[in-house]
């Protein structure tokens, strides 16, 4: 399997032209075994959640939070499925010509990545300036809690254990792995403009070198079909029954109290009343 | 290092006898098969080494593609049948002046005498970069070199280009859309039937191919039906030699006439985007005027808008405009 496709330019020179689609496939086949093992690990596993008892206790000593606490704003879930979307159409776009179904993908592709900037443009902006900026972000700190999960992933109790502000270390870090990733596929994107007809900018296909292109069409290719394998755990994530009480916030965007207590550290999220962002 | 000319790549040679024989080798080898019909496009191909199939299916012996037949007053024509037989056939000139004119003017007698009607639609590209085996977003690659600020682009697309530039070369292929043909196309044991205009595809579906045809795939027979037989017909061809070259711009008209007033119509130019150009707003504002100087004139301003010219090819926008209305009007002599 190739990773990367060369081909010979005008001067003789080798050049890149793209990834080689084989890591689509590659993507898409590791996504699918990542999906398969966890799932069966799931299933079979003794992963422990937090005793009842304790949460039992927390929500007794509690009873002065509301009975709906608002995880996500309007306009935080508005950004969120907007970005959704745009990256939904973008995948298709760009990967069903690939495996074979043929239709006029680039302009809705372009369109749909204007939509994705846009967005990430307009949250940098919110996160910035009305949300919590550092609740998403993992650092050194989070090393107890990143202990705690594996070992309740490996089926032992972990009494006392460090519990996440707003956002689970999951969640951190898999919006870590986007923000990088997404920032490198807009980067490129925005790039790829100039070679294309769109109407916004003036097409140059000589704004970069032949090698330089071919490093910009290669990391977005690469990102691209990371995505595929993202978009895929996202999907799934949201879709695992211990995780539903998230996925349910962002649609409505509140959790009750006790959700709030089971998983979150009070100190760390102070809880916000629905209605506020 | 420069291409190196006339000396072909090692393949194996298929040369079946039979329909069943051809798609049996197609099957057999999928993307490594390299369908030949009158080779003037394949030997392009070979000699300059730009292509290296391992497999070449060439179709000169199977005889059940060759010949046209009447069909309930249309016409099947085989996909091997000559350019030169598909020109002089009685019937073809009978009932569709159109495609007679549109394979007389292919290329040169010579050419005409061994290129195929099959071979004609389901030529490649001729853009010069592609064809020089440059990475070009038809090859595979990721830039239209035809499309640059110092291309040399006079022959390329004014419609319809999506990264890539290229036109389709066909002149037969618009003539064919023109008459409503059908093109009967044959995988393993299946066959499909499909309009003569969906055969052919733009770069923003498949930018590196001209038509539906995959890996498997047999063109065999093209169908006209009776429905524009005797109509009133126009084929022009403007090419910068008046002997073996393609065209800048074809166009292709079919018109239904009720008195002096035109009741239906089909209109298509080739050479202006990678598939034929059919000019279905045109077509349909001309439904119902007379055939006259103010349809022609109207026809013509509608024909190209949309139009987007590249540094050189700015010419084919009145060159187009004049055909729709020689094509309209019916006189070839008519310039103004």
């Amino acid at each position: 399997m190739d990773l990367l496709s060369w081909a010979r330019s005008p001067w003789g020179e080798s050049v890149l032209i793209h990834i080689s689609w084989d890591l689509f496939w590659a993507a898409l086949v590791g996504g699918l075994l990542f999906l398969l093992a966890h799932g069966g690990y799931m299933l079979f596993s003794q992963h422990h959640k937090r005793s009842s008892s304790e949460v039992d206790r927390l929500e007794a000593e509690r009873k002065d939070l509301p009975a709906q606490i608002t995880r996500h704003g309007f306009v935080a879930r508005a950004f969120h499925w907007v970005m959704a979307f745009s990256m939904l159409t973008l995948l298709v776009t760009a990967f069903l010509p690939i495996v074979g179904v043929k239709f006029a993908w680039v302009y809705w592709h372009w369109m749909a990545g204007i939509l994705l900037t846009a967005s990430v443009m307009f949250h940098i902006v919110h996160a910035t300036f009305v949300l919590d900026f550092w609740s998403i972000w993992v650092g050194p700190k989070d090393i107890p809690e990143f202990k705690a999960e594996m070992m309740r992933d490996l089926g032992q109790e972990v009494p006392g254990a460090p519990k996440p502000g707003k956002y689970p270390l999951g969640n951190r870090l898999y919006h870590l792995a986007v923000m990088v990733a997404g920032l490198f596929v807009i980067g490129s994107g925005i790039l790829m403009m100039w070679r294309v007809r769109t109407g916004l900018v003036e097409r140059n296909p000589y704004l970069l070198s032949d090698s330089t292109w071919g490093i910009t069409y290669v990391v977005h290719g690469l990102m691209g079909v990371g995505f595929v394998g993202l978009v895929m755990a996202h999907i799934y994530f949201a879709l695992r029954p211990e995780k539903l009480w998230i996925t349910k916030a962002m649609f409505f965007g509140t959790i009750t109290r006790r959700e709030y207590l089971e998983h979150h550290d009070p100190d760390r999220w102070v809880a916000d009343k629905p209605g506020s962002n | 290092m420069p291409p190196i000319r006339d000396v072909m790549p090692a393949f194996e040679l298929f040369q079946p006898a039979s329909v069943g024989d051809a798609l049996g080798i197609l099957d057999r080898h999928g993307a490594d098969a390299w369908v030949m019909a009158g080779g003037m496009d394949t030997f392009d191909w070979l000699k300059d080494r730009i292509r290296k199939p391992k497999v070449v299916v060439d179709l000169g012996m199977v005889d059940e593609l060759r010949g046209i037949k009447d069909a309930a007053g249309g016409l099947e024509i085989g996909a091997m049948t000559t350019l030169t037989t598909v020109a002089n056939h009685p019937l073809v000139q009978e009932r569709f002046p159109l495609l007679a004119s549109a394979a007389l003017i292919v290329a040169s007698p010579q050419i005409r005498n061994q290129g195929t009607v099959g071979g004609n639609v389901s030529q490649d590209a001729r853009c010069w970069y592609y064809r020089a085996g440059w990475p070009c977003y038809r090859a595979g690659g990721n830039i239209c070199y035809a499309d640059t600020p110092t291309a040399v682009n006079r022959e390329h697309a004014i419609f319809n280009a999506d990264r890539c530039v290229a036109v389709n070369p066909s002149d037969t292929a618009p003539a064919l859309i023109a008459l409503d043909a059908e093109f009967v196309i044959k995988r393993g044991s299946a066959e499909r039937v499909m309009p003569a205009r969906e055969f052919f595809v733009g770069p923003g579906i498949d930018i590196t191919k001209l038509t539906v045809l995959q890996p498997g795939d047999l063109l065999t027979a093209i169908r006209i039906p009776a429905t524009w037989a005797g109509k009133a017909h126009y084929f022009e061809k403007v090419r910068d030699r008046q002997v073996w070259d393609f065209a800048l711009v074809n166009i292709a008209a079919s018109l239904n006439m009720s008195g002096t007033t035109i009741s239906d119509a089909r209109l298509v130019v080739n050479g202006v985007a990678a598939e034929p150009y059919r000019l279905d707003a045109v077509e349909a504002a001309i439904k119902g005027k007379p055939r006259d100087k103010g349809t022609a004139d109207m026809a013509a301003d509608l024909a190209v808008q949309g139009a987007v010219p590249l540094r050189h090819n700015a010419y084919k926008i009145p060159l187009v405009k004049a055909l729709v209305k020689r094509a309209i009007r019916g006189e070839a002599e008519w310039t103004s």
